[in-house]
């Protein structure tokens, strides 16, 4: 079973969300991951950036497939984690860690629209189904 | 119901991610494939690969029989030899490609791929009408492919210690039969190493002997990128009924002489020699980040346009690679068209990887086209 933090906000396309005073975090969910497969290349997105809610704004390529990331919420892109770009199977060895993709200064501090941990569980065993 | 090799039970214990492949319930890998394909490049590896077909054929008329549905000559094949060919239909389109063993005199085992069974197995009844020839498909084997630099060194995991100083100077290509034991020194990753067929009750014991000599369990995803590498064909990616072998570079597998053998497909290749080759099967190396994948479109300005048949990810170059179909002029760059950019590839003579090492030299840096 992947792990889903309690303590993170989810979207419904697979990105975490962690409120770290005024910033935002956002990376790829260990279920996400898990269905990738090993990251080969990821494209971030650039610094100073605004990003709409929903916005694609980062690309994960597995050997396998590539998946879009879409920006959680509105905001404008702070910082990016360089050290993906070098090694981005830090994703797959620690997605809630040392992975997270981008940091978001958001316009509203407003994650109404996000999952809690349990809806996120619940909608990742539905399309298990 | 999907199909399950007999190592089944094993490849969930060793905590595989499956996925169906052609009906069957196989490894994709055991947590990272990245890590599995290293490991056949540095040390060793193995491969669970009893999905594949495996066909004996015997009988007075074999020799006549396959070199009637098989491009390549058998009657090249000395005892205890191998030998890769394409099977064609008669308007030289690939119905798959395989390996034939001559065992025995008037006995030969080939090992077909398994997404065609159906088929394979239905052309080869259809042919042998007028040939005293007996097919039997072996289901009772299981067949495990143990490859790597260091698989050498790990001989005593897998052979009996009577048997190993001759497995260690197998020659390539060569197989031997020990008892129930079949040992051939072929593969699909570019590396040393022997695929090994064996009663199916006997698969299992081997394989946690391998697992216990630090012999890393591959599953399907190291296998793609390996033979990417290596600069070998996957059948239904790089090849199909519509495309010869001419165009799937491939044409050293094909036995044109002797003059008088007539194997089915034969007259369509040399028809398509005398109008002129216009497609070929290349490399391609992305210089720029990035991953190329499959059904992309190429470009090769002024001259026209191709596809990618395979594109993946090499580990071993950290770099997109692919196979491509494209017109024959093509030159020593293209541009590929991915999901949101056009980028330059260089194009390169396969293999991409020669046991370990690199092939081609770099020509430039290449990035996205302007």
């Amino acid at each position: 079973m992947n792990s889903v933090p309690k303590a993170l906000k989810y979207s419904k396309t697979h990105e975490w969300v962690r409120e770290e005073e005024d910033l935002i975090t956002v990376g790829i969910t260990d279920h996400a991951q898990c269905m990738l497969g090993d990251l080969v290349y990821i494209e971030l997105p650039d610094i100073e950036v605004t990003l709409e809610a929903g916005q694609e704004c980062a690309v994960v390529e597995s050997v396998k497939a590539a998946a879009d990331i879409y920006s959680p919420i509105s905001g404008e892109v702070v910082e990016i984690n360089e050290s993906l770009l070098d090694n981005p199977q830090l994703v797959n060895e620690d997605p809630y860690g040392k992975g997270w993709l981008f940091r978001l200064r958001p316009f509203e501090n407003d994650l109404a629209g996000l999952l809690s941990a349990d809806a996120y569980s619940k909608q990742v065993a539905s399309e298990a189904h | 119901m999907a199909k399950k090799t007999p190592l089944y039970t094993s490849h969930l214990q060793a905590g595989a991610k499956l996925v169906d492949f052609a009906g069957w319930d196989m490894p994709l890998h055991y947590g990272s494939q990245i890590q599995e394909h290293h490991a056949v490049r540095q040390s060793a590896g193995v491969f669970d690969v009893s999905h594949m077909t495996i066909l004996d054929f015997s009988g007075p008329d074999v020799d006549r029989y396959l070199q009637s549905v098989l491009a390549n000559d058998i009657g090249r094949l000395t005892l205890g030899k191998a030998l890769y060919t394409c099977m064609l239909d008669p308007h030289g389109g690939i119905i798959d490609d395989l390996i034939v063993y001559k065992m025995a005199e008037n006995t030969y085992r080939l090992v077909t791929n398994s997404a065609t069974h159906d088929k394979d197995i239905a052309w080869f009844n259809e042919h042998m009408a007028s040939f005293q020839v007996e097919m039997v498909e072996r289901r009772d084997l299981a067949m495990l492919a143990v490859q790597g630099p260091l698989v050498q060194q790990k001989l005593s995991a897998f052979i009996p210690p009577l048997f190993q100083t001759e497995i260690a100077d197998l020659p390539v290509f060569h197989m031997k039969i020990y008892d129930q034991l079949f040992v051939a020194r072929t593969g699909y990753t570019g590396e040393d190493g022997y695929e090994l067929i064996l009663p199916a009750e006997q698969a299992e014991t081997i394989w946690q002997r391998m697992l216990a000599a630090d012999i890393q369990p591959c599953g399907l995803g190291a296998r793609d990128t390996l033979r990417l590498e290596a600069g070998l064909n996957l059948y239904g990616a790089d090849m199909d009924e519509s495309v010869s072998p001419l165009e799937s570079n491939l044409t050293w597998s094909v036995a044109f002489s002797p003059l008088e053998r007539d194997f089915i497909g034969r007259a369509a290749l040399l028809k398509q020699i005398a109008h002129g080759i216009e497609r070929k099967l290349v490399g391609l190396v992305l210089e720029g980040p990035g991953v190329l994948r499959n059904h992309q479109k190429v470009i090769i300005p002024t001259i026209g346009s191709g596809e990618i048949t395979s594109g993946s990810f090499s580990p071993s170059l950290n770099k997109g690679i692919a196979f491509a179909r494209v017109p024959v002029e093509i030159g020593e760059e293209c541009v590929v068209e991915m999901r949101s950019k056009s980028v330059y590839a260089q194009v390169v003579k396969l293999p991409f990887i020669k046991r370990g090492k690199q092939t081609f030299l770099e020509k430039r840096k290449n990035g996205a086209v302007t």
